[in-house]
This record gives C-alpha cells, structure tokens and sequence, in this order.
C-alpha cells in the first residue's frame, strides 16, 4: 500500500525544448500499456511504461498510416529493446530512439521522460 | 553445331517447348543463337497438367508457366497466335501463318498431341467439345450454362477430371468408357472397383464395357444425346470427347518426315528425327528410341534436356522413361508407378483391398523381392517412398508397406531411408542426393527454398510432402533445429503453451514468459506475438484455471490487441466501429430503433454486416462508453467484432416462415450464438445454421455449419469463405438438439487447444495429423478419451460468461482508459474526421497524410461530428 501511495505522487514528465511537460499520474500508466498525451502545440505523444516501470515516449503518429495510434500499440521486447507495434499494420518501433525495426528509412520523433 | 549467328526454331510453346528453352537459357545457349518460338495457343506456355484447376478457381494467368521477363531477358523471340505453317527442309526454312520466314540451322518440333475423337455421326455438332486447352474449358463453361446433363466419353485419366469438371457446373454427369473398367491404362481390375465405387458415390454414373455409336442432335443440330453399343440411349446437352491422345504429327508428314506407323515423329536416342540430322521433335509428338510415345510430361521434359544437351554438344540420351503417376481425381488418390501391370515374368502381387473405404494396393514383386512397381487407390501416402523404392529389395517386407496404420504392425518407412540417387521428384528428375545438397550445401531451409533451388516439386507437386520432410531430416541431422516455437520469445508452439497454462494454471503471462520462455526473452516484455497468443489462452480457460473472466482486468488488460483492449474494431484513420450482438440475426423492430438513434446521434456511419448484423463506424474512443451505455440499457451485450471469437451464427428464416424449411434454423442459431458468445479461441470463429438443403445460411463455409435434416441436424466443421475458401466437412449426421450441442462443444475446444495461433478451423483440419478422420475420432468416437474434459472446459467457459461492456460501464477503472488523451481527457483526437459521403460520412484521409493541421487551425478541424 505504500508503494502505491508513492506512486500517485509522482507524475509523468516529458522534456520539451527547455521545459519538463507533465503529462499525467504515473499510476495512470499500465505497464506493458501505453496513453496518449496532447502537448500544448497540439502534437500527440505516446508514453509507455514497461513491466519494470522504466518509461518510454514516441510520437503518437503511425507514420504509415497517418492516424494517431501508436500509444494502443502492443509493447514488447525484441532483442533486449523495448518497442511498440503499430495497432494497425504492425510495424514496429524501437521505443528509446524511435527507429521502425521493420523499415529503417523510418523514425518518429522520440522524448525525454522520467517520473517525478 | 554452335556458330555465332545460327537461329534455333520452336515450334510448340506447350510445358515440354518452355522446358526445352529453360534448358538453352540454363546451357547459354540463348545468347549465342537466335531463338525463334512459333506457337499457335493466344497465350504462351501454360501448366496443362493442372487445366482442371481452372475450375475450381485458377485463372488462365495462375495457369502460365511463362515468365515475359524470362523471355525478353534471354531475346527468345516467342510468337504467340502464329503457328508454323510450312517447313521446307531442303532450304531449312519455316513458314508462319503470319507469313514470317525464318531460315533455321536446327529445327526442334514440340507440337504436342490433339485429342483424338472417335469418328461417329454428328461427333462435331454443337455441344461436342474436346479437353486440351485453355480455350476448350472456356468454351464448355459457357455452354454448360444453358445445359443440365453432360457425358464424358472417355475413362481415364483426363475423361475422370472433364466429368468432375462437369459436376462442379453444376450438371449431371456421365462417364462412357469402352474398356471394362475406369483408367484401364494406369489400375487393374481390383483398382479400378475401388475407383468406381468411390466415384459412384460422388453421384457420377458411370457406365462401363459400352462405346458411343452416334450423337443425337435436334433440329438445330444441338446434343441431345448419345447412341451406346449397348443398344441404350443415353439423353444429354454436352458431350466430352477425352478418348485420349495422338500425336501432332501433321507439320512433320507434310515435310516428309519419317513418323511411326500409329503416328509420332520417329527420333532417336538424342531425340534427333531419323530423316533429317537438323530436326529434333520432343514431347507428345515424338515417337522416342524405345517405340514409346510419352504423353507425360516428365519424359517430355526429360527429352527437352536432352535436345538442349545435344546443341550444346554435351553427351545426353532419352532411351526411355518411368511412367508412374500419382493423381487426385475427385478427390481420390490414384497412383501408378513402375511395373503397375505385372508383366515382369515370375512377378508376385501383393494386394490389399477394402471396398467399403474405397482402398486398393498393390505392389508387384519380383521373385528375388525386388520392388516392381504398384498400383494405389485411395490412398497413395506412400507414393513417394514405394516408388523410389522401385527397383530395389525394400528394407522392410512389402505387406508392411500396403497395409494401414494400425494393422498388425505399421511401418512408417519415411523418405529417410531412401538412397541418394532415389528420384523423388520425377517430373523435373530431382534425386534425393540433389535435395539434400541444397539444405547442407546450399543454405536451403525451407520447402519454396529448395523448391527454387531445385525445381523439385515445382510440376505436379506431388512430392511437396516428401521434399519437407527430407528437408526437415536434413536440417535435423546437420545440427539446425528446426525451430517450431510461437515467437523469439517461447520456444513452445501455441497447442504447447495451452498444455502447460492448463496443467499449471498459469494465470500471469509473466510467470509464464519467466518460467518457460526463451531463455533471453525472461524477464522482458514479451512481444506482439505472445501476448496476445497467451492473453487468448488464459481467456478461454479463465473459469477453469482460476483468472478473471474479464479480458481488461490486472495484467491481462496489457496483452490484448488495440481491439480487445478498447472491445471496438480500429479502423484505418483510429476511430473505432462498434458491432452489438444480434444473436442469429434475429432482432425486434424496437431494438433496430435503438441502434438507429443512436448513429444518429453519435454521427456514425451504419453498415449491414456479413455476419447479419449491424457495424457502426467512426466512433472516438471516448465516445465508446457513452455509446454501449446506451446500447445495455437498451438490452444489448458486446459482439465480440473485436475479439478472436465467436462472431455470428447466421441463420436462415426455417420452418417457421419458409415453405421448404423442415427446422427452426433461427432458434437454433440463437441457442448456438449465446451458448459460444465471448469464446476466445486462436482465431475468429463463425457460424450459420441453414433450414433445410437449400442452405441459404451458407453454413458449409463457417467454421462450424449446421444443416437441418427430416430427421435433426447435419453439423458440418471447418468451412471458410475469404481469400481461402474451402467447403466444410461433415463431421456427423441427424444429430438431435443434445447431441448436436455436445458435439461442437467438443469440436470447439479440442480446437482451441491444438491450433497454432491464427489458425481458422479450415487450416487447422488441414494441417494437424490425420485431418479430419482424426479430429472426427477424437471428438465423436473420443479416441482420446478427453471428450469429458473438453465439455467440462465449455459447461465452464458457458456458466462464467459475463457480458463485457456493460461490466466495463460499471467500472469507472476500467473506463478511465476510453480517452484520447490521458491529460486532456475531454479533447477529442483531432487527427479523427470525417467528410460527407452518400448521405452518411467517411474519414478525412487527407487529414491523415497532412498529419496535422496548422496550429490556428486547429480548433476548427476538432469541430468533427
């Protein structure tokens, strides 16, 4: 129970330009799950936490299809690294650079994060 | 022979003539001699083998064996529609019809064969057809139309695949053969009873011992009917002429080759004509060094090689060729293979035969128990290794070899005993030794691998079996395991992970990675594959295992799909569509009300569905609760569009409305669709129930299909429409409601627990071990003795069920997901828009590629509907 009191404290922040952005409660987060957070320049950001509750956050927009969905993706491993797989047409995405594993003429922008 | 600038003519471009330009281009002959291609068929080189497949769906284009790139790579200059008119052999010169003149150094003829048509009264009325070309199958489509009744004259091989053809248009069929028995030239006496019998039950009549004296024609000089020797008539619209074959030997008499006396242009070992040291002749025109006409395709090819070896002055001789043949003939295996006649001297058979299942096997052996060769009917697994076999002693005795799996004492002799120089593809004359060589020399792992590398299995394909488990002992032996896991991170297959999740009760997909994953993979997050894989599996023993039954609850919330997470459909721009459950599509004008109201009110697009229900589009994610709010109050429950479960049970109105109904197909449906509903199994499950034979629910292509009977239900299992489609089986008849019930309960679950995942029931049944007489066996005549437990399993997925959305309404938890945004949760995402479209809307895609809007825009591009 402490642990979770802890963790309702601490908010999930994103580094912008100078600033750390607040996005949400990190109780909000699932691990293994991602949201999706509108930034005040209106851009989306997808934030993940893993199951050791490391955070991670990408852009929210499936390069591939244009829709804002890679924050619904499924979040896994692949070969020590932590990526999404875009809902839609599974691409994959390395979620610390951003990098498509499966197209690597593909990357989305990726952020800062911590939980403070 | 091989100067500069001498011109090589073709004329045939059949299978044998596209071989024989492949074994050029392989030899490097095309670029050191002009290729000139005469042939007369508007399409190039087609797979004639397989024409019969065109109806069942191939396509003249899926037929081709023609690469143009092929073509044009190697400058053949192929002409098609332009057969060879006139050869003058004193000048070594050919004439088309289109006029061309090419002068030639050496002349290769592949014409092929024409069908022979007995020469009775009116055999060229309208109405007569032959069976060779694509053109041919066209032209008795399109009069099969406009008939009822068509004859085969004809029983072999080619006339046994013209009467299949007829009855799959849909016409009554016959089959006229002159000899005493069906395919007299491949199967004895014993062998073509079995094929009878078999055929018979198919609903062919088959009439044996009679030849056609006369075709009947009406005023118009249409078929009406046949005159048999019998003194019978026999009334019909269609008649087939596939009396086999003759050599198109015309081209070579009228320039004055010397051809056999029944025809075939005479050639010697090197397939050189004997008149002429210029002309070769290959395929089914010649008439080879042994006094053989080959009207397969394998010794065809085999001469094609041969010629080519021959320009390039390399030593090669065609003496003669093995004319064993494996076919599927309506579905029945029929194989031949070495000396299937017993005409060796001192020969002894060994035969089994049993008529009720339509099985016929013999094996000829000689005195020193040398394999001679056979005949198999109704099943020829063992082609492949009986017939690489042939010509030696067999390591095992030849009973062993014929008798069924399970009586006295099987032999499983697998390819692994075969020595090297075994063929095991003959068409394209692959040995063993070859094949292995591509896996351990070559890098080769998989069947399309050593298919290309090889040719092996690329004809006929019979022998794609074989060639994977040679490829698979290969890869074994050589240290490679072959890695059959679900994913990089579980080296189980998905029947595996079902067996332990059961067994141990794992309810935690982490456990289970950390306990039985791949070693690396421990302690991670798993991957797209695996979670959802195993979130199924919990899901579908959830009751039974002891895990929640909600699909969103603790950690199983994380390995759903996007679907199952948000329990809506995602479509293309990231709204979602919403499907309620209307079970057996049944529904009360009141309800249909609901649904109208509210894709109004909420703005969605509406569509009927396949499924027999309606799919509303364009929903945002925080509008899903407040939709299927009102979707409960009004007495819906979840779909489950979204889920890798049961859709729908189709039904067709039944005995209570329709004048031929003989149940009521809708109770039934509503009873099957309720008693499945929310059943997470490895891919989507779908159902229908039709009233009576006329089978308007189109239950035969679902995964399970119920047709009402007089006396029950006929429940038929692994149908699927789609890019695959496949009829289903049936697995058993006039079953009462119970009985019925208990039957899919098994069937569901024993596929739910040996399927790999994404695997339809259609796949499934094709794949595991055995098929369908295996499946049929463990779940009606519970050969595995789990039948209790599998029912048990569904009794408890059946008592736990739980409509999920309207516990997901009542769990503000649950729905504090169903935002856009975790930090502006009343914002809704302003990349999801939509544009008019016929009196509804669609999505603005352009939005998509724009990406976003410029910034003062913004506010207004959020005013969707």
């Amino acid at each position: 129970m402490t642990l979770a009191l802890e963790t309702t404290d601490l908010k999930v922040q994103l580094r912008l330009t100078d600033d750390w952005f607040t996005v949400c409660d990190l109780s909000a987060l699932l691990p293994g799950r991602g949201v999706a957070a509108l930034l005040p320049d209106g851009r989306q950001v997808a934030v993940f936490a893993d199951r050791t509750g490391r955070l991670y956050a990408i852009d929210n927009r499936d390069p591939f299809t244009g829709a804002a969905v890679l924050s619904r993706g499924l979040t896994g491993t692949h070969q020590g690294r932590p990526f999404v797989a875009s809902p839609l047409l599974k691409q994959r995405f390395d979620l610390e650079s951003g990098q498509c594993l499966d197209d690597e003429a593909v990357r989305v922008r990726a952020y800062e994060v911590k939980a403070a | 022979m091989s100067t500069d600038t001498s011109t090589i003519v073709l004329i045939g471009h059949g299978m044998v003539g596209q071989r024989f330009l492949e074994a050029l281009a392989e030899r490097g002959l095309t670029a050191t001699h002009r290729v000139v291609v005469l042939c007369e068929e508007p399409r190039p080189a087609y797979d004639r083998v397989q024409l019969t497949s065109y109806f069942s769906g191939k396509t003249p284009e899926d037929l081709s064996m023609t690469d143009m790139a092929f073509i044009e790579e190697h400058g053949i200059e192929l002409r098609i529609g332009d057969p060879a008119e006139t050869v003058d052999r004193e000048a070594r010169r050919v004439t088309a019809r289109s006029g061309l003149v090419v002068d030639y150094d050496v002349l290769v003829l592949a014409t092929g064969s024409y069908p022979f048509v007995p020469p009775v009264p009116n055999k060229d009325a309208e109405g007569c057809f032959v069976y060779r070309t694509i053109e041919d199958l066209l032209a008795i489509e399109e009069y099969a139309r406009k008939s009822t009744t068509g004859a085969v004259v004809g029983g072999g091989l080619l006339g046994l695949e013209a009467a299949g053809a007829l009855k799959g248009l849909g016409l009554t069929s016959h089959i006229v053969e002159f000899a005493p028995r069906l395919m007299p030239v491949q199967v004895d006496e014993g062998g073509g009873a079995a094929l009878l019998r078999t055929i018979e039950e198919m609903g062919l009549t088959v009439h044996t011992g009679v030849g056609t004296q006369e075709i009947v024609t009406d005023a118009s000089g249409a078929v009406t009917g046949m005159k048999l020797s019998d003194g019978s008539e026999l009334a019909t619209d269609l008649v087939v002429f596939s009396a086999g074959v003759r050599p198109r030997d015309q081209l070579a008499r009228d320039c004055g080759l010397t051809v056999g006396e029944r025809g075939g242009i005479a050639v010697d070992e090197q397939c050189r004509t004997v008149s002429d040291p210029h002309v070769f002749a290959i395929g089914e025109c010649a008439l080879a060094a042994d006094g053989r006409v080959y009207g397969l395709v394998a010794p065809g090819y085999e001469q094609a090689e041969t010629v080519a070896a021959t320009i390039a002055e390399d030593e090669s001789a065609f003496t003669g060729a093995d004319l064993s043949t494996k076919l599927k003939l309506l579905g029945v295996d029929v194989a031949s293979f070495g000396d299937a006649h017993g005409t060796a001297e001192d020969c002894l058979d060994v035969v089994y035969s049993d008529s009720r299942a339509g099985l016929y096997k013999k094996l000829v052996i000689g005195r020193d128990g040398t394999l001679l060769g056979g005949i198999l009917v109704g099943d020829a697994e063992a082609y492949g290794t009986l017939k690489a076999f042939t010509g030696s002693v067999p390591p095992v005795s030849p009973e062993s070899l014929v008798l069924p799996a399970g009586a006295g004492a099987p032999v499983q002799l697998g390819p692994s005993a075969l020595p090297d120089d075994a063929i095991i593809c003959s068409c394209n004359n692959v040995r063993k030794g070859t094949i292995r060589e591509a896996v351990t020399e070559h890098q080769c792992t998989t069947v399309p691998e050593v298919k290309k590398c090889t040719k092996a299995g690329t004809t006929c394909g019979s022998c794609v079996k074989v060639l994977g488990q040679l490829i698979n002992a290969e890869l074994e032996a050589s240290g490679v395991e072959v890695d059959k896991g679900l994913c990089a991170c579980f080296s189980q297959t998905r029947e595996e992970l079902y067996e332990i999740v059961l067994a141990l009760r794992v309810t935690s997909f982490r456990d289970l990675l950390d306990r039985h994953g791949r070693e690396a993979a421990r302690g991670g997050d798993g991957c797209e594959v695996c979670k959802p894989t195993v979130g199924s599996i919990i899901a579908s023993l959830a009751p039974t295992i002891g895990a929640s039954t909600h699909v969103l609850d603790g950690e199983q919330a994380a390995l759903q799909d996007t679907n199952d997470h948000f329990l809506a459909n995602l479509q293309k721009n990231g709204s979602y569509s919403v499907v309620p459950r209307i079970p057996g599509g049944e529904i009360a004008p009141e309800k249909l009300i609901v649904i109208g109201e509210i894709a109004r009110d909420f703005g969605l697009y509406t569509k009927i569905t396949g499924g027999q229900r309606i799919d509303m589009f364009g929903a945002r994610v925080e509008q899903l609760p407040l939709i299927w709010a009102r979707l409960v109050d009004a007495g819906f429950e979840s779909g489950h569009a979204y889920g890798k479960s049961l859709r729908t049970v189709k039904s067709c109105v039944g005995q209570t409305w329709c004048r031929y109904g003989v149940q009521d197909s809708v109770r039934m449906a509503i009873d099957l669709e309720l008693r499945y509903r929310g059943l997470r199994s490895p891919h989507k499950l779908k159902s229908a129930v039709s009233g009576c034979q006329r089978e308007c629910a189109e239950a035969q292509s679902k995964d399970f299909g119920v047709i009402a009977t007089a006396g029950g239900w006929n429940l038929y299992v692994g149908g699927n429409g789609g890019a695959t489609p496949r009829h289903a089986d049936l697995l058993a008849q006039d079953l009462s409601d119970a009985e019925l019930i208990r039957l899919i309960d098994r069937f569901l679950m024993f596929y739910i627990r040996t399927a790999d995942r994404l695997e339809r029931t259609s796949v499934w049944l094709d794949r595991v071990p055995g098929g369908l007489d295996h499946v049929r066996d463990v779940v009606v005549h519970d050969s595995l003795g789990i039948c209790d437990e599998l029912e048990a399993l569904m009794a408890a997925h059946v008592s736990h069920y739980r409509d999920e959305w309207a516990e997901t309404i009542n769990d503000p938890e649950k729905l504090a997901r169903f935002v856009s945004f975790v930090n502006a949760p009343d914002t809704p995402d302003p990349v999801v828009a939509f544009v008019p479209e016929r009196d509804q809307m669609k999505p603005d895609l352009p939005l998509l590629n724009i990406g976003l809007r410029p910034a003062d825009d913004i506010l207004e591009g959020t005013a969707t509907r």
